[in-house]
């Protein structure tokens, strides 16, 4: 690669060429401040439409001043990146995009985690020299996300999310001019175009246009109702990021706290997801057996089966591939799975009626706040999850809720649904659920025990992968997507007939669940998700269990209650039909 | 024939006008019927012969003589020497101001190099819908030339050596876009012909397509030669029906006879063209959002580099010109380069089409070569002000370009030049406005398209000229303040440094020049609350004259904010503070003591 | 037609075009005929073009007059819409402007009929670049 020399801030800077000079200039410690720039570069996301203006910097020579993250270097530039010509234009352009913003920051869900507040706070703003009418858009609220359109600062993040990487197109920059706003097709509601609630939108957006749907009060609500019985799951990636909340370092894992925290809120009854990604396993791998036996002995089945734990890959599918809709497992997501036997098998174990036991789930996720309320996830208008809230949303229950989460002890989630192995746990990261689903698969497909559980082929942060895993002379090929981008192009392949996958994974989120939309923001530090994907490996790692079929309570579950693994009481508690969406998109 | 064998034409102009052609007319008239020619000879008014300086102007007909600075009394003359003896009166003839020599048919004249048609030459000439017409006109011999006796480097020489430059606005030399595009390696290149003429006032690039639509697909084919392109899309607005009618109909007629298509000429050249449809976005003018558009993704700008040549259409290398550079190229290819350079000046090379519009005599489509200055086009082609009015300014290059005063009208007119004096050439636009126009109205006005127009996708250009033309109306309104004027002049900087594109990095151009040259008419406005032309009506005054004040009350019984104090028989006053400029006052007056200023 | 395969064969058409269009345009002989082009641009036909255009056609028509009526492009004179070049044979064409019906009566009349012009003669003001010059 050609290196090419120029000067920045005076300082002679070496790179190579085509390098940015935002990127050069911060090879050499010198931060340019950016707002509608994200680069996850680990995931190879990158978003510069060069719209904000915030990152010029003045290039000797050139007319005007340079957007730094869009502007390639080139051999003898000269830059100045905080020269008084700079500083005015700086502060002048974020002061505009101020004075287009409300003021409400104090009752703001991203008060103190806003990336506008950040910025303005630290240019020292303190009047706003330009100010007149600012835009205004109703608000939209659908079963996950809300649209505050008004605090919009046409970064377009949420847009290149919505439509580069997950190729969902719900999203997209309407209007022009100073009405110019990102929105759906027609500015409907969200609920009504093809949105997948993935939240990727949400965990990118830099202020408080994009937010979840907030259930905490609900959650407070039924704490405090003595008629019920209020129980909390916690899906694996949590345990991995809640931590950053409380000032941790990425990665570390708070299992432990986590538990005592949720015992602390009043929960009556400290559950794990984990359990219910096992019961999955359980479920999903028998079909995926079933299937593929099936397949061996020359019957027509439907091969590659998907998994279906993905409540965004759910509704992405039935939205743009409903004449697919018979190729995913039908199996629940654990989530769901759990609520079915809480509200069921556990609600009998304890004797309280269904009516009065509430089920809580904690989720990294904001498309389960969409799942849970799916109709056919209810008995008699009785939901089997009650409340879905997000990561972020529990550290701010704890927090309101004056525990000092730092000194708490760690503690056991309770029993029966609390115990989990590690193939549950890794259901958190990309390749997870496949990894674990292979585990059990092998010992049931082949009666040989497994020796190595670890496999590593099926691990890592590329978008597309495969591998063929030997089940005893036995090929079985595996694919794996995350980002719903990736996850069309396998589809497209199945649907065109290219597909030799007997199983694939697939995840919505970009580095699967431990990068979802309710995790605690990464400001587009992708390393973040990456520390979270080895603390979901340790976690693995330590359990002392690591195959789902092993797990003594899922033993006992199937022994006293369901039978065995796709019975017709599994069946009707555990598995699911899709729906097709395509025509369900309105237009007011 | 019929009956007269001779016309006189008398101009008729404003110009002349005002030196005594009415006057001349009639002595002429009295003249041939005195001689009894009345038969013969007939007398008429005709419209400006747009040489105003040397008026006023006879000319006659049939043997075409042109007579400059005839007075009235020269009538006796004319008709005595050149109607009845036929002998030309030497006198009166038009003398070279170099060669000295007299010069008696007008066609010979300097003057009428004034105004090159190149671009325009089929404009009016031809029927766009008939291709033979065309072809009789050297149509397509431009192109058969390339294809059959030159290289795509020839013709790319051809063109840089011309020193044609693009004239959507821009000015980026047109052969070394063609080059760039041709040295980009790919299979598939682009030739994009950019028809989305947004500028307000200005519709060269319709009237081109609507009177010579052969003269774009001709020169789309060549650069397709050049670059190495078959495909040729035209990006044309939508609320062009008859440009888009007349080009589909010269694109079948140029299929018909081979000329689009395969193995052109013989030459193994295949090209054809396609229509794109834009609906009307000002910043679709802008090369990159044109082609985002024409892929069907919202119109924005991005970010160049990469330039189009590069990676346009679909990544692929794609060379956009205006209808008018087009137009240029097929006369440059017949008659050589050498002839297009020695038209213009230094840096700027051929002609120019400028729509003309605002309080000008002459409004309409003129095309002068580069260098003319503003005053040649507004007093001698425009034929001066509108009512006898004073010129105030003149606003070029479109919405975004700046407006020139008085000091700039002998600047001639270049790229260069009108960006030194704080406008642009853009895309040919010349509004022209009189001493009835406040400029600070004038400002506003340019920021409301803008505003209107931005795409939204930058800050500077999506809120900051929301906030110019914000400032502007509170000046307008009479709530400005200096610091306002500041604020005018910071913001509009910030802008021209950050914008993304051209649309926003110029956007603030009405207003620097408007600050510039018309500063007293801002501080006027801000501290003095007063509108010269009293264009802003909030800024007027309702005023008692004290004279005239008989105190009759009428006023202040009207008032319907009790604005007016006085005590019958006595002078009254009205309390500006109060007044909300209703007028009523005025009205109910019958003495004239209500004055407004 | 034909595809036009060379520059030889569109040279030759162009003579052949070009000879067609003198025998209109510069034909000596009286009883040869007139030309009138109605500037037909967006400009034009929203000042009325076509309605002076079809007034031609018929009117020459009914009157009996050898004419060829076209329409063309814009010819610039925006301020003097709907504008036409008439060509009587043997004379200079002549613009008109403002041409509504009533001045179209009064050019077939007075003008094309006795070679009286009229009011509303727009000088033409400008140079076109020399066509069909030998080519190098």
């Amino acid at each position: 690669m050609e290196t090419i020399k120029l000067k920045i801030d005076g300082k002679d800077v070496t790179t190579t060429k085509g390098t940015t000079i935002l990127k050069a200039a911060k090879e050499f410690g010198i931060q340019i401040p950016t707002l509608c720039y994200l680069h996850l570069e680990d995931l190879n996301i990158e978003n510069k439409p060069a719209g904000c203006r915030v990152c010029v910097v003045e290039v000797e020579g050139r007319r005007n001043l340079a957007p730094a993250c869009a502007t390639e270097c080139t051999d003898g530039m000269v830059i100045n990146t905080h020269n008084i010509r700079v500083l005015n234009a700086r502060k002048t352009v974020l002061e505009l995009i101020l004075s287009d913003h409300p003021t409400d920051c104090l009752v703001c869900a991203k008060n103190g985690i806003c990336e506008l507040q950040t910025m303005a706070q630290e240019m020292g703003i303190r009047e706003l020299h330009y100010q007149g009418e600012q835009s205004h858009y109703r608000e939209d609220t659908s079963p996950a996300i809300i649209r505050d359109v008004d605090k919009c600062i046409m970064c377009r993040r949420c847009e290149m999310m919505c439509n580069e990487v997950q190729t969902v197109g719900a999203l997209s920059a309407v209007n022009r001019g100073f009405m110019s706003v990102v929105a759906p097709a027609f500015e409907m509601n969200l609920d009504h175009s093809v949105c997948t609630y993935c939240g990727q939108c949400v965990a990118v957006c830099p202020t408080g246009a994009l937010t979840e749907v907030d259930h905490t009060n609900n959650v407070i609500r039924a704490l405090a109702d003595p008629t019920k019985t209020v129980i909390v799951q916690t899906a694996p990636a949590v345990r991995a990021a809640l931590g950053e909340e409380f000032g941790l370092p990425a990665g570390t894992l708070v299992t432990g706290k986590l538990t005592a925290a949720l015992r602390r809120l009043g929960f009556n009854y400290v559950f794990d997801t984990d359990f219910a990604a096992d019961l999955t396993i359980m479920e999903e791998g028998t079909e995926l057996l079933n299937r593929l036996n099936r397949h061996l002995k020359g019957e027509k089945v439907a091969l590659p089966i998907l998994t279906s734990c993905c409540p965004a890959w759910v509704n992405f599918f039935e939205h743009q591939f409903p004449d697919m809709r018979d190729i995913p497992s039908t199996a629940r997501s654990p989530q769901q799975m759990f609520g079915a036997i809480a509200k069921t098998y556990f609600a009998d174990k304890i004797q309280v009626k269904r009516e009065n036991l509430v089920v809580v789930s904690v989720m990294p996720c904001l498309a389960k706040k969409y799942e849970c309320q799916r109709e056919e996830f209810a008995t008699d208008g009785n939901p089997d999850v009650d409340f879905s809230i997000s990561t972020r949303e529990l550290a701010h229950l704890i927090k309101q809720s004056n525990i000092d989460f730092m000194s708490l002890p760690d503690e056991d989630f309770d029993n029966p649904l609390g115990e989990s192995t590690g193939a549950g746990v890794i259901f958190g990261t990309t390749g997870g659920v496949i990894e674990a689903a292979v585990r059990t698969a092998y010992e049931v497909q082949t009666g040989k025990k497994l020796e190595n559980v670890d496999f590593k082929e099926l691990r890592g942060m590329e978008y597309i992968r495969e591998a063929t895993i030997d089940f005893d002379g036995l090929p079985i090929r595996i694919g794996i997507a995350h980002g719903l981008g990736n996850a069309r192009e396998l589809l497209q392949d199945i649907k065109d007939g290219k597909s030799h996958f007997h199983a694939i994974e697939i995840m919505a989120c970009p580095g699967g669940c431990i990068g979802g939309g309710g995790q605690p923001l990464h400001h587009g530090d992708s390393s973040i998700i990456k520390a979270r994907q080895k603390a979901i490996y340790e976690e693995d790692r330590n359990k002392a269990i690591r195959k789902s079929h092993e797990n003594p309570y899922i033993i006992e579950l199937y022994e006293k209650f369901l039978g065995k693994p796709m019975s017709d009481k599994a069946h009707h508690l555990l598995h699911t039909h899709y729906f097709d969406k395509s025509k369900e998109i309105t237009v007011e | 024939m019929g009956k007269y064998n001779m016309h006189v034409l008398v101009c008729g102009g404003t110009g002349c006008h005002a030196s005594e052609s009415e006057t001349l007319l009639q002595n002429l008239k009295t003249e041939v019927l005195e001689h009894g020619l009345e038969n013969e000879v007939q007398v008429i008014v005709t419209g400006c012969f747009g040489f105003c300086e040397k008026g006023p102007i006879v000319k006659i007909m049939p043997d075409n003589t042109f007579y400059t600075e005839v007075t009235p009394d020269d009538a006796r003359v004319i008709v005595e020497e050149h109607l009845i003896k036929g002998r030309k009166v030497n006198r009166l003839l038009y003398t070279h101001p170099e060669t000295k020599e007299t010069v008696a048919d007008s066609k010979h004249m300097d003057f009428y190099k004034k105004q090159l048609r190149i671009a325009l030459r089929n404009c009016g000439f031809i029927d766009p819908e008939n291709i033979e017409e065309y072809i009789a006109r050297d149509g397509y011999e431009a192109l058969a030339r390339s294809l059959n006796e030159l290289t795509p480097e020839q013709v790319i020489e051809i063109i840089k050596k011309s020193g044609l430059r693009g004239r959507g606005g821009g000015g980026f030399p047109t052969g070394l876009k063609w080059e760039i595009t041709r040295k980009s390696v790919s299979d598939i290149k682009y030739v994009v012909c950019n028809a989305d003429e947004g500028d307000p006032g200005a519709f060269m690039d319709r009237s081109i397509l609507e009177g010579d639509p052969h003269s774009v697909i001709e020169a789309m084919a060549i650069c397709g030669y050049c670059i190495g392109s078959s495909i040729g899309l035209v990006y044309i607005r939508a609320e062009y029906p008859l440009a888009i009618e007349r080009l589909k109909t010269a694109i079948a007629q140029a299929r018909d006879y081979g000329l689009l298509g395969e193995d052109i000429f013989g030459s193994g050249f295949n090209f054809d063209i396609e229509l794109r449809y834009g609906a009307g976005a000002f910043v679709c003018g802008e090369e990159t959002a044109l082609i985002h558009s024409m892929e069907g993704l919202r119109g924005e700008p991005t970010v160049k580099p990469p330039f189009p040549s590069v990676s346009g259409y679909f990544g692929q290398p794609t060379n956009v010109n205006n209808v008018e550079t087009l137009a240029n190229v097929p006369p440059i290819i017949n008659q050589g380069p050498e002839w297009f350079s020695t038209i213009g000046n230094e840096k700027s090379k051929g002609t120019k089409v400028f729509a003309l519009a605002g309080k000008i005599n002459n409004v309409g489509l003129i095309e002068v070569p580069m260098g003319t200055t503003l005053r040649e086009v507004i007093y001698e082609i425009g034929e001066g002000i509108k009512d006898g009015k004073k010129f105030k300014a003149v606003q070029t290059g479109g919405p975004s370009g700046g407006c020139l005063t008085e000091k700039h009208l002998d600047t001639p007119i270049d790229y260069e030049n009108l960006i030194a004096s704080g406008s642009m050439m853009g895309s040919g636009g010349m509004i022209v406005m009189d001493e009835d126009d406040c400029m600070v109205s004038v400002a506003k006005f340019y920021l409301e398209f803008t505003v209107e127009e931005s795409c939204g996708k930058c800050t500077p250009c999506r809120v900051g000229n929301k906030r110019l033309h914000e400032i502007l109306d509170k000046i307008t309104q009479g709530n400005g303040t200096r610091e306002d004027l500041d604020r005018l002049r910071n913001l509009s900087h910030v802008i021209k440094d950050t914008a993304l594109c051209g649309l926003g990095q110029t956007s603030p151009n009405p207003v620097l020049s408007t600050l510039d040259n018309f500063w007293d008419e801002f501080v006027e406005h801000v501290v003095d609350k007063k509108c010269r032309s009293g264009q802003c009506k909030a800024l007027l005054q309702y005023v008692i004259v004290p004279e005239n004040c008989v105190g009759c009350t009428a006023c202040a019984r009207n008032c319907p904010v009790n604005a007016i104090s006085g005590e019958r028989k006595e002078i009254h006053l009205i309390d500006q503070s109060i007044c909300i400029k209703c007028g009523v006052c005025m009205e109910k007056c019958k003495f004239n003591a209500v004055l407004v200023k | 037609m034909s595809h036009v395969k060379s520059l030889a064969d569109l040279r030759k058409l162009k003579e052949d075009l070009q000879g067609k269009m003198s025998l209109r345009e510069k034909s000596n002989h009286p009883e040869s005929m007139v030309q009138v082009k109605v500037a037909m641009a967006t400009c034009g036909i929203a000042s009325g073009a076509k309605q002076v255009m079809e007034f031609f056609i018929n009117e020459f028509d009914k009157r009996n007059i050898q004419a060829v009526v076209t329409q063309t492009g814009c010819m610039g004179y925006c301020y003097a819409e709907p504008t036409i070049e008439v060509t009587v044979p043997g004379q200079e064409p002549i613009v008109f402007g403002y041409v509504d019906t009533k001045k179209a009566d009064e050019i077939i009349e007075k003008y094309i009929k006795n070679g009286e012009l009229v009011e509303g003669i727009i000088p033409v003001k400008y140079q076109s670049i020399e066509i069909n010059k030998e080519n190098k």
